[in-house]
């Protein structure tokens, strides 16, 4: 795909984030579309392509009264967003759409109109995992952390710190979760829900949405917002089952996705002002900066233990807080895209000054898939 | 009512020799005639090279421990604290299961630590294969 030809015009999160009882999953989308058609003065008659997960673009579609040309509906965990953006922007490069809706809500803490979650004891998951005693990804994602940390002598106070930092960027956002400070002796206090992960290394449960619009750069100068370009993309899958990964240091999908991404932005490391790495869980963010290159193998760890991610840093990391402390629906994707976006248009609450480039890193179930995607706001 | 008891898995065509085997008291892998890759879970052809020529064969039932969490929310059927592993067997394949006649404590449960394989029948169609330290 050549670069800069496809741009975020329009970019908003459900006006609520958090406990929204009151609003049903599919109205969680509705929400955060019509915030992001406001935000770049579209109507649903303007929208031509619609791509989305957890409700089908069926539902979407129909719901927003929308008629499409083109549709989405990859649904391989909380990067599906990501992969929804790589897909519009290839259809809006091959004149397939015009103008792209990207939805998604979840009402994950509340539970209104959302399906139960289930794994069919048929599946491949349901005869190999399940009869082990798992309970949905805290019990499963953390499985490779030990076998990480003995292999490069790891320290549960490095991986601890991964939390604190992400709460130092929280206190810096008025609509995170979770804003007061943490120390190390926090999260090694905190409730062990699956050793060795503990509480304050897992995610949030909450409820919202976000949704954002694309369309091509041309068209985007006609917008009222700042165009946000998309320089690179990346994905892959791996495996639906955590223990049949090929390696419990890596993640295949990660070394697939955002290699492509970085090679199809033609940037280098050193160009990035800002990086989202989905973080459900206190070592995503470990394995992303090594499967993307930021740093050599087994130096995550001691990297953001000893703050180079952390505000004032060079290379800021999760600036909104993050799945840990920003907020966590379920598939948390689309919030790390929305914060690259506002990183872009220069308007997030922990601003990075003069960020020219920000680099959005997606997972999709426990290790299952990825999607990258690089930003910028440089004109074409 | 009694309790419900863990989460059993429903075979299907392409697995029924693994679960056949484990009622038997055989860990079943399978391998490719052509390519020799050892593979699993099943299926009838190699996700190496893509042949349909596999041949199904008992393992030794000898692995070591690859990684674990130890889980301490209530599932049922289980008593936390419970480690849910992942084996790495002799002939390469990891899998998830259970460690058993072993404290459920990171001090008991070293990584690289030799294990072998016992079947734990849960009824007349399902036994399950779980992993114990190797004696001796």
């Amino acid at each position: 795909m050549p670069h800069n030809t496809v741009a975020v015009v329009g970019a908003a999160e459900t006006t609520k984030l958090g406990v929204i009882p009151d609003m049903s999953q599919i109205q969680l989308h509705a929400d955060a579309a019509l915030n992001a058609m406001a935000d770049c003065g579209l109507k649903p008659k303007d929208i031509d392509g619609v791509a989305t997960a957890g409700e089908t673009p069926v539902q979407i579609a129909h719901y927003l009264g929308i008629t499409p040309t083109w549709v989405d509906g990859t649904a391989v965990g909380g990067c599906s967003f990501m992969i929804h953006v790589r897909h519009a922007a290839a259809a809006i490069e091959a004149g397939l759409a015009k103008t792209i809706l990207v939805t998604h809500g979840e009402s994950g803490r509340s539970r209104v109109g959302n399906p139960p979650r289930s794994v069919p004891p048929s599946s491949l998951n349901g005869q190999f995992e399940q009869p082990f005693g798992p309970m949905g990804p805290p019990s499963l994602f953390p499985i490779p952390v030990l076998r990480y940390m003995k292999t490069y002598g790891v320290t549960h106070e490095q991986i601890a710190m991964v939390s604190v930092v992400q709460r130092e960027w929280a206190a810096k956002n008025p609509r995170a979760t979770f804003r007061d400070p943490i120390t190390v002796e926090d999260v090694l206090n905190s409730r062990m829900i699956a050793y060795p992960f503990r509480l304050l290394q897992c995610c949030l449960v909450t409820d919202g949405g976000g949704a954002l619009i694309l369309t091509s750069a041309e068209r985007a100068k006609d917008f009222p917002t700042k165009p946000v370009y998309i320089l690179g993309t990346g994905e892959s899958v791996e495996t639906p089952m955590v223990s049949q990964m090929e390696s419990f240091t890596s993640s295949r999908a990660f070394s697939v996705a955002g290699p492509t991404a970085f090679r199809e932005a033609g940037i280098k490391h050193s160009d990035v002002d800002h990086l989202m790495i989905y973080d459900a869980f206190a070592h995503l963010p470990l394995f992303g900066l090594e499967d993307l290159g930021f740093v050599p193998r087994g130096e995550a760890g001691r990297f953001i233990a000893e703050r180079n991610t952390a505000p004032g840093s060079k290379l800021p990391l999760n600036t909104n807080g993050g799945g840990l402390s920003y907020m966590h629906s379920g598939m948390y994707g689309m919030y790390a895209l929305q914060e690259s976006v506002r990183q872009m248009r220069g308007t997030a609450p922990a601003q990075i000054p003069a960020a020219k480039v920000s680099v959005c890193h997606g997972v999709g179930g426990m290790f299952a898939a990825s999607g990258t995607i690089i930003f910028s706001n440089q004109k074409p | 009512m009694p309790e419900p008891g863990r989460a059993l898995p429903q075979p299907t065509p392409e697995t029924q020799h693994f679960w056949d085997g484990t009622k038997a008291g055989e860990l079943r892998l399978q391998r490719c005639d052509d390519c020799r890759h050892v593979y699993f879970p099943p299926r009838p052809f190699c996700p190496k090279c893509g042949t349909r020529k596999v041949s199904v064969f008992a393992a030794s039932g000898k692995a070591i421990l690859d990684s674990y969490v130890i889980h301490h929310r209530k599932v049922p059927g289980f008593e936390p604290p419970y480690a849910i592993a992942v084996v790495k067997l002799d002939e390469g394949p990891r899998m998830m299961t259970n460690i058993v006649e072993c404290p459920q404590t990171p001090e008991a449960l070293q990584l690289d630590m030799p294990l072998e394989v016992v079947f734990a029948q849960q009824n007349d169609a399902i036994t399950l294969p779980f992993f114990r330290p190797t004696r001796g």
